[in-house]
């Protein structure tokens, strides 16, 4: 039983990286591109022109953040964008039809997610190591969290993939809510460099621990305590992926 | 006597919305059957099937596939049936043979025999010259018999297939029909919804005609046939027309100057029809049924 489920999951998982790998120009190239250009202005030009943050030149500072961002962003838009298609498509069908588990279908689609938030993670890192001297202080740490997040944003994309109905639901999440968060999630600054207020107010905002955490594993310095943040992606997670849970078994968007 | 391959005892369906699409269908198929279900445009076969295959929820009723109770276990159900469904539902963008290998996978089948069970029922279906394709590229034909392909790589006891020959030419359609009859003689049990009498004449042993969401026949094919007991027919005449003399009882209905129309009871036969009108100097040039006669069906048993 376990090991068709498995297959099944692998099933899902092969066809959802064949598909990232596939249309490679609209999955890879644009967030490197983008990343690219975040080193190039913010790091090299307006960069040099700063000073230290914790003790590391701006490039490095900001190099982890800007990572972190493309595995957000693409983790969420993979799942949001693949599963809506599934639905446009109907190729749903195909695993509601099967005796495929809802935490099955939850799993493959977030795995096809996180082979693209990770890829990309990936090669913004290598882009990155280009512009600056970021050397791994603890790879646990950036092990952990980049799959965490990944995991979360591939989830939270799934649950907006469930509910929408149109191509324009599929940005509008991303557009208000993650990249501002994303912004003020500390990428560009330390937050213990803000106000009282907004340095309080920045806590309520979960990706500061992402990126604050992400950030130790390569620099050894947080504004936050990293277990926190573990703790806090774990937490989140697991509440995401039951909420997923629920609304497939409720047939929410799929089924009439 | 072995358990029906579907059992369905008072299934409704209404949707969110209001449409009650299916109101109170109890009927069995047994196995080894070839079952047509037939019925008007909306009548509910599409909904029928979507419960049964998990992808509407039922409102009431209980469904058993081969004894198992859906709603007590819906995965052991769902592996004994193959679905062909009515509307493409594949990913245009995949391979053709990535899509049938997927969705053996998704039934727990590993990727060799995945592969076997492929490559065999794309060759039967005459797709393999295509397995590289993306499903795009295939025409309307192909693209019904990949979803066949597709409905049978975990070996379902149970096919069901959904309007499968709707626009599909005549060849293919008789090629298709060999197909599934073979399928049958093999033991499959089959379910068919069609718009085509022919088509259920020529493969089904059993029918079931649903209107408006209800079973308003559930019968042997030789019996519904037999309620086939009138038909109307188009005639064409060589030249125009004045007056008819009604022939027994039916009266013709003069369409234009050289077209009549006439219903028949089975009772009458044409040599009698044609010699009632060669008697009054009229030659039929061509003639035509009126109508479908599942369409005369339809209309008798409404009525
Ligand atoms: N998802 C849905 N939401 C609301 N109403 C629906 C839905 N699907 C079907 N219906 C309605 O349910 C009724 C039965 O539709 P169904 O598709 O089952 O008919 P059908 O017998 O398959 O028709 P056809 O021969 O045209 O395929 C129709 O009135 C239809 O409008
Ligand atoms: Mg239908």
């Amino acid at each position: 039983m376990i090991g068709e489920q498995l297959i099944s999951l692998a099933s899902i998982a092969r066809r959802e990286t064949t598909r990232i790998f596939r249309i490679w120009v609209q999955t890879l190239v644009p967030p490197v591109v983008t990343a690219t250009l975040y080193f190039l202005i913010f790091g090299t030009f307006i960069g040099s022109q700063l000073g230290d943050v914790h003790g590391y030149d701006y490039m490095s500072f900001i190099a982890p953040g800007l990572i972190m961002m493309s595995i957000i962003t693409n983790s969420y838009t993979n799942a949001v964008s693949s599963f809506f298609s599934s639905k446009f498509q109907r190729n749903i069908e195909e695993l509601l039809v099967s005796p495929t588990p809802d935490w099955v279908i939850v799993l493959g689609y977030v795995s096809g997610a996180m082979v693209r938030g990770l890829s990309v993670g990936v090669l913004v890192t290598a882009v990155g190591l280009g512009f600056s001297r970021i050397v791994p202080h603890n790879l646990f740490f950036i092990l952990a969290f980049a799959v965490l997040t990944s995991f979360v944003f591939a989830l939270a994309g799934l649950i907006n993939g469930i509910f929408a109905k149109k191509f324009d639901d599929i940005s509008i999440i991303p557009t208000f809510v993650i990249t501002p968060l994303t912004y003020l999630g500390g990428v560009f600054y330390s937050i213990s460099l803000l106000p009282d207020f907004w340095r309080v107010l920045s806590r309520a905002n979960p990706i500061i621990y992402m990126i604050d955490g992400f950030r130790y594993g390569f620099l050894g310095v947080a504004d936050i305590g990293v277990w926190t943040g573990l703790s806090m992606l774990l937490l989140i997670g697991t509440l995401l992926f039951a909420a997923n849970l629920y609304l497939l078994s409720r047939g929410t968007g799929v089924r009439s | 006597m072995s358990v029906p391959a579907l059992e369905i005892s008072d299934l409704r369906k209404t949707y969110r919305g209001g449409v009650e699409a299916i109101s109170g269908i109890s009927l069995q198929v047994r196995e080894g059957e070839f079952f047509g279900l037939l019925g008007p445009n909306g009548a509910g076969k599409t909904t029928t099937i979507g419960v049964i295959t998990s992808l509407v929820f039922k409102t009431s009723g209980t469904v058993r596939i081969f004894g198992i109770d859906i709603d007590r276990d819906f995965s052991a159900a769902k592996r004994l049936i193959g679905l062909v469904p009515q509307e493409m539902n594949f990913s245009i963008f995949e391979k053709v043979q990535d899509i049938v290998c997927q969705q053996a996978g998704y039934y727990g089948i590993p990727r060799r025999r995945a592969a076997d069970r492929a490559e065999h029922y794309l060759c039967q279906l005459g797709l393999w010259e295509k397995r590289n394709v993306q499903a795009r590229e295939l025409s309307g034909g192909m693209k019904r018999r990949l979803m066949i392909a597709r409905g049978l790589v975990h070996d379902p006891k149970l096919l069901i297939l959904d309007e499968p020959t709707a626009g599909v030419d005549v060849e293919l359609r008789r090629g298709m029909w060999e197909f599934l009859e073979d399928l049958n003689r093999e033991g499959r049990t089959i379910i068919l919804t069609t718009h085509y009498l022919e088509e259920a004449e020529q493969l089904c042993n059993r029918i079931g005609i649903i209107a408006g969401g209800r079973l308003i026949s559930h019968t042997d094919k030789r019996e519904l046939l037999k309620k086939l007991d009138r038909q109307t027919f188009i005639l064409d005449l060589n030249g125009p027309v004045g007056e008819v003399e009604p022939f027994d009882a039916n009266r013709f209905t003069i369409v234009d100057e050289s077209t009549l129309e006439v219903t028949l009871s089975r009772d009458h036969s044409l040599n009698d029809l044609f010699a009632h009108l060669d008697r009054q100097g009229l030659i039929v040039a061509s003639m035509r049924p009126k109508a479908n006669r599942l369409e005369e069906i339809f209309v008798g048993m409404t009525q």
